[in-house]
Parts: structure tokens; C-alpha cells; sequence
């Protein structure tokens, strides 16, 4: 039957493509592509990063970050919620108000602690 | 000695006093507070230059705008609210017939506190008044069509006049603490209030934009934003929260209009200058 033929073949491509797609499972965005990422980190707004364009001059130039933040966990901290250590400051409070997950607030802090 | 101790206590009591009474809002101070701030963060700007807003921290910038303003690309719609201010309402009478002083040189006094109504009442609240007592139905604050087109004739009546705000009273002050307390309160996922960028943040850039001083900020509405789009003072308000991710208010809301209050109180003195483009 030719309808049982196409679902046989079907069925075959398919389990000859699950494995290839089971080997490099969807990773979703980069730590670069959530902290350029105008509706997530939009980090540029504020900071100059290298690599991105027509950053903004509200808060301090991210570079040299292992140098300034030995602790990595206190520069998780820091973009989770600034608020905590600084009551005026305008950066918004990433974790705290659900603008970044926590997996990609690890994401993002990897790729910031790397600059 | 009894007298030094009595002295003692007093002076302690004072303190006490000091730290239990809340702190009362001088607008006043506010004022000369902001002019003071902005004095040391831009030691060589002109007081007359806040009107423009971020322009004036930008010279090419002002350059551009200076001569975009000598032939402006929003003249029909001026054209357009000209013929709305003189279209008379269903009484036959019009605005000019309506509002204080023809509704010339008046801009600079709104928004006011009205004691018999015990609220703050905006010029397009005036404006909306004229129509139900002409037989006309109120325009929605929102409306760039009405309203806000009806405005950008009105406002330029009162071109070079300086704002003029007054607030006189306890019930008026009470509404100039709550449209402080909107300006310094953090909104939105973003979390930002209008200080931290309009005060904190001025003269900073997010992205490429750089961001207005708080002063002159209220002088200058509607403005015409990259050509011909209306956009009034509460329509940015509204904007502006927007862009924190949080729900803002339709114009006419008692919030928006007390934050009017407030916000433009700290613009008097300025020179008034309306329907002006910006970006």
C-alpha cells in the first residue's frame, strides 16, 4: 500500500534523525546572546562590553571582571539583585524581579565573568 | 549642675522629636535642591538651556534641532489644531471664549490646586470643563486627536511665559508629596524610577540616548516626536513606564496628574515654549 509505504519511510527517517537531534539537544541562547539581548540582560544599555556597539554610560565599563570580582559568587549576587548592596543604584534586579532565570543568570554570569 | 542637666535633656528631647516627626516636603527646597544638583553635575550649562531637555548636553544635537524648528515638519498638524482651537462648540461660544485670559499666557500656571475641588487640576482639565459647559462631551486626556492636537495650539499661547507654580495649603502640599513620591518610587520589572534616570542618571547615556535633566523637563509639551507624532507630558509619563516594564496609567489619572504637580513645580521660573520636535 502506498500510504503504509510513506508512513514506513516515515518512520524510518525519522528514528535515523532522532539520534542526530538526541546528540546536540537545544541549548538556547549564549551567556553573549541573553546579556546583548535587548529583552533579557540588554547589559550594552547601561555598560560598554567589548564586542558590543553603542553601549550606554549609566553604569561602569564591564571589563577586567575576574580581576575586580575574584568571587564569582558575589558578581552572581551583585546581578541577581543590586539592590541589596546598593539601595540608589538604577541596575535593575535581574533574578529578584524574574527578568533573567537562573539558568541564564549563570549563563550571563559566565560569559561577564570572562570579559 | 541641675540646670545643665535640664539643658541636656532638653536637647535631647529636641532630637528625639527631630527623628520621630516626619520630615514635611519644602517644594521650594526641593527646587533650589534640584538646581543645585544639576549645578555641580553641569557646572557650564546654562540655566535658559534646560528647556531642551538633553539636547542642550549635546551641541550638535541642539544644532540639529534649531534648525529642524525653523521649518518643522508638523506644521499641518498645527495647522489642524489652529482650526480645532477656533471650531466653536455646540454653544457657539469657543475655547478663547471659555478659558482664563482667552486661554493666552495661562499654560504656565497648570497644573493648579484647586481648594473647592481638593485636587490637582491639570489645563486639559480646564479645557474639558469648557466642553461639558458648552454642550460638548469630555475629550479622553489620552486622545492625541482631540485633546492632545487641541493642546498643541493652546500650549503655544503661552510661549515665553515662565512657569508659575504654586503650592499653597496642606491639601496642596499633600499632592505635591505624592507626585514626589511617584517620581522616586521604582516601577516595573526594571525597576527604575523616574530619578534614577532623570536625576541620578542625567546626562548619562542608555544605548545611544542621552538622558534629560529633570529640570525644564516640564516645559516644553506636546512635543512632536520624529516628525508629526504627538506625544503629550502624561503620554511620556505613561511612555516612560512603559519602558520599565511597568503598567502605567491612562493621562488623567489622579497619580499622573499630582506627578505633573510636583514635576513641574521644579521647573518654575523657566521660560515656556510648546510643540517642539524631539526625536
Amino acid at each position: 500500500m502506498q500510504i503504509k509505504h510513506l508512513a514506513g519511510a516515515f518512520i524510518l527517517a525519522s528514528s535515523i534523525l532522532t539520534p542526530a537531534f538526541a546528540a546536540e539537544p537545544a541549548k538556547g541562547p549564549t551567556g553573549k546572546e541573553l546579556a546583548f539581548a535587548q529583552a533579557k540582560g540588554n547589559c550594552l544599555a547601561c555598560h560598554a562590553i567589548a564586542g558590543g556597539e553603542q553601549p550606554g554610560t549609566l553604569g561602569p565599563a564591564l571589563n577586567d571582571m575576574k580581576a575586580r570580582y575574584p568571587d564569582k559568587n558575589l558578581l552572581t549576587a551583585r546581578i541577581a539583585d543590586e539592590t541589596a548592596f546598593n539601595p540608589y543604584t538604577p541596575m535593575p534586579p535581574f533574578l529578584k524581579h524574574g527578568t533573567l532565570t537562573q539558568e541564564e543568570l549563570t549563563k550571563v554570569v559566565d560569559f561577564i565573568h570572562g570579559l | 549642675m541641675n540646670v545643665n542637666k535640664i539643658v541636656t535633656a532638653l536637647a535631647l528631647l529636641g532630637s528625639l522629636l527631630a527623628a520621630v516627626t516626619p520630615a514635611q516636603a519644602n517644594p521650594e527646597q526641593d527646587r533650589q535642591n534640584m538646581i543645585k544638583t544639576f549645578k555641580d553635575k553641569f557646572p557650564d550649562l546654562k540655566t535658559e538651556d534646560y528647556v531642551y531637555g538633553a539636547l542642550a548636553l549635546n551641541k550638535d544635537a541642539l544644532g540639529q534641532y534649531k534648525s529642524i524648528m525653523e521649518f518643522p515638519p508638523y506644521t499641518t498638524e498645527l495647522d489642524k489644531a489652529e482650526k480645532l482651537w477656533n471650531t466653536p462648540m455646540k454653544s457657539g461660544k469657543t475655547y478663547a471664549d471659555c478659558l482664563p485670559n482667552g486661554g493666552k499666557m495661562i499654560a504656565g500656571n497648570y497644573p493648579q490646586f484647586d481648594n473647592a475641588k481638593g485636587k490637582v487640576v491639570t489645563l486639559e482639565m480646564v479645557v474639558n470643563d469648557c466642553r461639558t459647559a458648552n454642550g460638548e462631551e469630555a475629550w479622553k486626556y489620552g486622545d492625541d486627536k482631540t485633546m492632545g492636537l487641541l493642546t498643541a495650539h493652546l500650549r503655544t499661547l503661552s510661549d515665553g511665559m515662565k512657569v508659575n507654580i504654586k503650592v499653597e495649603g496642606e491639601a496642596a502640599l499633600k499632592a505635591y508629596e505624592d507626585g514626589k513620591k511617584t517620581w522616586y518610587t521604582r516601577k516595573g520589572q526594571l525597576n527604575f524610577s523616574c530619578a534614577n534616570c532623570h536625576v541620578l542618571g542625567a546626562g548619562e547615556r542608555v544605548r545611544s540616548e542621552i538622558l534629560s535633566p529633570m529640570i525644564g523637563q516640564a516645559t516644553h509639551w506636546p512635543v512632536f516626536r520624529g516628525g508629526s507624532n504627538l506625544v503629550t507630558l502624561q503620554t511620556r509619563y505613561k511612555g516612560c513606564h512603559g519602558s520599565v516594564r511597568h503598567v502605567g496609567d491612562e493621562p488623567g489619572s489622579e497619580r499622573y496628574n499630582n506627578l505633573e504637580y510636583f514635576h513641574t513645580y521644579i521647573s518654575n521660573g523657566l521660560p515656556m515654549q510648546a510643540s517642539v520636535f524631539r526625536k
